[in-house]
C-alpha cells in the first residue's frame, strides 16, 4: 500500500437522513477509508444503517452531508450520469436478492454489464462471461435461465455479473442471507478468493459475525455511528 | 442477447413476455390507424367528387343581375349612416328594367382576359307541360358554341348534342330526371309556359345527366334567343357564366369582376358554402372519431407499459445500479412504445387498406344529393403517412409517460424493499 496513492473509497464526515415528515437518520458522520484489495466487512445489527452505508459507498445514494471520494476523486459535484458511469466501470454489486433478468439466461446476464460498457467485442464478451462462469463452477449451466437454477447457483451467477467489467470493488450486501450454510460458505469462498487473488476489493455487509470473521477488517455500526467490534 | 443492441433487447424480451396485452394494445392501434384511412378514404373520395362535380357542371363563377347592397338613399349622404340614427323603411326599389346593363360589354372585356372563359345566359323560371304533368323548372337560354367552353354540359349529354339546339329553333334540352319525370324523350314536343305568360311549344332535342340530382331534376337548356321570346325580355342577359383555368381562384377573380362591374358575382365556393360547411362539419367528426379510438389505443399502451414496468421493477433496479442511466432505462420503455406503434401502424395500414376496398365495393344506389352506385374512395399515400405519424406520435407519448417513471426510480428503494 503506497502512500502516495489516494485510497479506494474514502467517506468524510457522511450523514444520510431520509426526509420524511419525521426525518430518519440513517448514518452519521461516518469517515472510514478502504483501500485497493482490502476485504472489509459491515458489521451491526438490525437497522444500524449497514446497508444505507455500503449504498453510499456504491454511489446508489447521496449524502446528506459529508463527501464520497473515489480515487481521491468527490463524487458529490457529479451528475447523476456521472455516477452511473462511475458505478459501470468501478463497482460491483451483489445483493441479498440475486436480481436476474429472469427472461435472460446466464450467460446472457453476466454478458449485460459488458453490453453497456460496449468496450469488447461481442465475441470477447461471450468469452469472457463464459470465463467468469467457469470460475465459478457454473459451466455447465451456461443456456440455463435463471428460474432453473438453485439460489447459491443464482447468486454465484450474480457475482459473476458484478465481476463482468473488472471491478475496482464489489459491493456485497448481505450476499449470502438467502443461502444456506454450504451455499454461503461457497459465495464467501469466492469472494475471498478474488481479494486475495488482488484483482478487487469487496465490502461486505452481513449481520453474521462468523462470515464477517473471513474479511481483514470489520467496521461495526451502531444506530448509524462506526463503533469498536464487540 | 442475439444482438448487440442491449435495450431493444430488452424491450423485445418483455413485450414477447407479455404477448396477450401486446397484441390487443397493437391491434387497437391499428384500428384506429384503419379507420382514420378507411374514413378519409371515403370522406374524401365523397367530398372529392362532389366538388368535381360542382367545378363540372356547374360555372365557376356566375355574375347575376343583382347587387349585393341596397341602393345607397340620398338621405345616406346627408347624415352619415354609420353615425346616424336614421333608420329607413319602405324603400321602393326602382322599377328598372332586370338584367345586366352593358352585358355585351361585359362579355367582350372579359372574353379578353386571360384564364377566363364567358358566356351569358338568360335565366328564368318555367313551367313544363306535357301530357297530364306540370313540372316547374329553370330554364336557360344558352349559346351553345360559348355554354361547351365554359361548362361541361356538351360532356353531360346522354341524349342529343349541344349542338342540336342550333340546328332545330325551337329545341330544348332536359335534365334526365325532369324528362323521367315529364316522361318526355327525344324529339317530343313540350309546352314551356313562363313568368310572363308567354306560351311556346319546344321540341326536346337532348337529354343530360350531371349525377347531380338537383341540376337533373330542375334544369333545362334553349337557345338564348329562344329563352329571351320566350320570356319575353329581348336582348335581355340576365347571368354571365364564368370558367377559369384554375379553378380555386374562383374567389378572388369573383371579386375583382364585381367590383369592377358592379353586379353581384359569386364563386362556386360561395354557391356551395352549405355544402361545403357539412364538408368542415364530416372532418371534424372524421378526426374525432380517429382520434378517439386511436386514445383508446393509447391507454392499452400506456396501460401495458405501466404494467412492465410495474413488474420489471427490480430488473430496473438492478440495471440502474449496474450503471445505466435514467435515458438508458426511458429508451427501453420508448421503444417497447414505438415497437407497439409501428407494429400497429402498419397492420393498421393493411387493414385501412383491406377496409376501403371492402367500403368501395359496397352497392348503395344514392340518388339523394349525388347519384351514384358505389361510395368514392380515394387512395392517397398522404392518408397512409399522417395515419401513421399521428398513431407513432401518440404510441410515443403513451410510452412516454410511464418510462419517464420508470427512468426516475430510485434503486435503493427498491433494492431495500427487493431484499427483504
Amino acid at each position: 500500500m503506497t502512500a502516495s496513492r489516494p485510497p479506494l473509497i474514502e467517506t468524510r464526515e457522511v450523514t444520510r437522513i431520509l426526509p420524511l415528515e419525521v426525518p430518519v437518520t440513517l448514518v452519521k458522520d461516518i469517515s472510514l477509508t478502504v483501500q485497493a484489495g482490502e476485504f472489509v466487512s459491515v458489521t451491526g445489527p438490525s437497522g444500524s444503517g449497514k446497508s444505507s452505508l455500503l449504498y453510499l459507498l456504491g454511489l446508489l445514494d447521496r449524502p446528506t452531508k459529508g463527501e464520497v471520494l473515489v480515487n481521491g476523486q468527490p463524487t458529490g459535484p457529479l451528475s447523476d450520469v456521472a455516477l452511473c458511469d462511475l458505478r459501470l466501470r468501478k463497482l460491483g454489486f451483489v445483493f441479498q436478492f440475486h436480481f436476474l433478468l429472469a427472461e435472460f439466461t446466464v450467460r446472457e446476464n453476466v454478458m449485460v454489464p459488458m453490453h453497456k460498457l460496449g468496450v469488447l467485442s461481442l465475441r470477447q464478451r461471450t468469452e469472457r462471461a463464459e470465463s467468469l462462469l467457469g470460475s465459478i463452477g457454473l459451466a455447465d449451466h451456461l443456456d440455463k435461465y435463471p428460474s432453473q437454477l438453485s439460489g447459491g447457483q443464482r447468486q454465484r451467477v450474480a457475482v459473476a455479473r458484478a465481476l463482468a467489467n473488472e471491478p475496482e470493488v464489489i459491493l456485497a450486501d448481505e450476499p449470502t442471507g438467502n443461502l444456506d450454510t454450504k451455499n454461503s460458505e461457497v459465495v464467501q469462498d469466492i469472494l475471498r478468493s478474488l481479494v486475495d487473488a488482488g484483482n478487487t476489493s469487496v465490502i461486505m455487509v452481513t449481520h453474521d459475525p462468523a462470515l464477517a470473521a473471513h474479511a481483514d477488517r470489520n467496521i461495526h455500526l451502531v444506530d448509524g455511528r462506526i463503533v469498536p467490534t464487540p | 442477447m442475439r444482438t448487440g443492441n442491449l435495450s431493444l433487447n430488452i424491450a423485445l424480451t418483455h413485450l414477447t413476455g407479455r404477448l396477450k396485452p401486446t397484441i390487443t394494445a397493437t391491434l387497437g392501434v391499428a384500428l384506429g390507424v384503419a379507420f382514420y384511412i378507411a374514413m378519409t378514404a371515403m370522406m374524401e373520395g365523397f367530398q372529392g367528387y362532389f366538388i368535381q362535380k360542382i367545378i363540372d357542371v356547374s360555372p365557376h363563377i356566375e355574375m347575376k343581375d343583382e347587387y349585393r347592397a341596397r341602393p345607397v338613399q340620398p338621405l345616406d349622404h346627408l347624415y352619415n349612416r354609420a353615425e346616424g340614427a336614421i333608420s329607413l323603411s319602405s324603400i321602393k326599389p326602382k322599377e328598372e328594367i332586370r338584367g345586366i346593363k352593358n352585358a355585351d360589354r361585359i362579355v367582350r372585356t372579359t372574353s379578353r382576359m386571360p384564364g377566363l372563359k364567358t358566356a351569358p345566359t338568360l335565366e328564368g323560371q318555367v313551367v313544363f307541360r306535357y301530357g297530364l304533368k306540370d313540372l316547374a323548372a329553370t330554364l336557360v337560354g344558352i349559346d351553345p358554341e360559348r355554354e361547351k367552353q365554359v361548362t361541361k354540359l356538351a360532356r353531360d349529354m346522354v341524349k342529343g348534342t349541344l349542338d342540336d339546339l342550333q340546328a332545330y329553333s325551337g329545341s330544348v334540352i332536359l335534365g334526365s330526371e325532369l324528362a323521367d319525370e315529364l316522361n318526355a324523350d327525344l324529339g317530343d314536343r313540350v309546352t314551356a309556359i313562363s313568368v310572363s305568360g308567354t306560351v311556346k311549344v319546344l321540341k326536346v332535342v337532348g337529354i343530360f345527366h350531371t349525377g347531380i340530382v338537383d341540376l337533373d331534376k330542375t334544369v333545362s337548356y334553349a337557345l338564348l334567343k329562344d329563352a329571351q321570346i320566350l320570356q319575353n325580355r329581348p336582348n335581355v342577359i340576365n347571368a354571365i357564366r364564368f370558367s377559369l383555368d384554375i379553378p380555386d381562384n374562383a374567389v378572388e377573380i369573383a371579386r375583382q369582376l364585381e367590383n369592377r362591374f358592379g353586379y353581384k358575382t359569386v364563386s362556386w365556393q360561395e354557391a356551395n358554402e352549405g355544402i361545403i360547411s357539412v364538408f368542415i362539419v364530416q372532418d371534424i367528426v372524421r378526426y374525432a372519431t380517429s382520434s378517439a379510438i386511436l386514445l383508446v389505443a393509447c391507454f392499452g399502451i400506456f396501460n401495458i407499459i405501466s404494467t412492465l414496468i410495474n413488474e420489471k421493477v427490480r430488473d430496473i433496479a438492478i440495471l440502474k445500479s449496474m450503471g445505466f442511466t435514467p435515458a438508458d432505462i426511458q429508451r427501453v420503455f420508448l421503444i417497447q412504445g414505438m415497437i407497439i406503434g409501428l407494429v400497429g401502424m402498419i397492420l393498421g395500414w393493411g387493414l385501412g387498406y383491406a377496409m376501403s376496398r371492402g367500403l368501395g365495393a359496397i352497392r348503395i344506389d344514392m340518388e339523394a344529393i349525388i347519384a351514384t352506385q358505389y361510395l368514392f374512395i380515394v387512395y392517397d399515400p398522404i392518408h397512409y403517412l399522417t395515419g401513421g405519424a399521428a398513431c407513432l406520435l401518440a404510441a410515443a407519448f403513451a410510452a412516454w409517460m410511464p418510462a419517464r417513471r420508470a427512468a426516475a426510480l430510485k434503486p435503493v428503494d427498491i433494492i431495500r424493499g427487493g431484499a427483504g
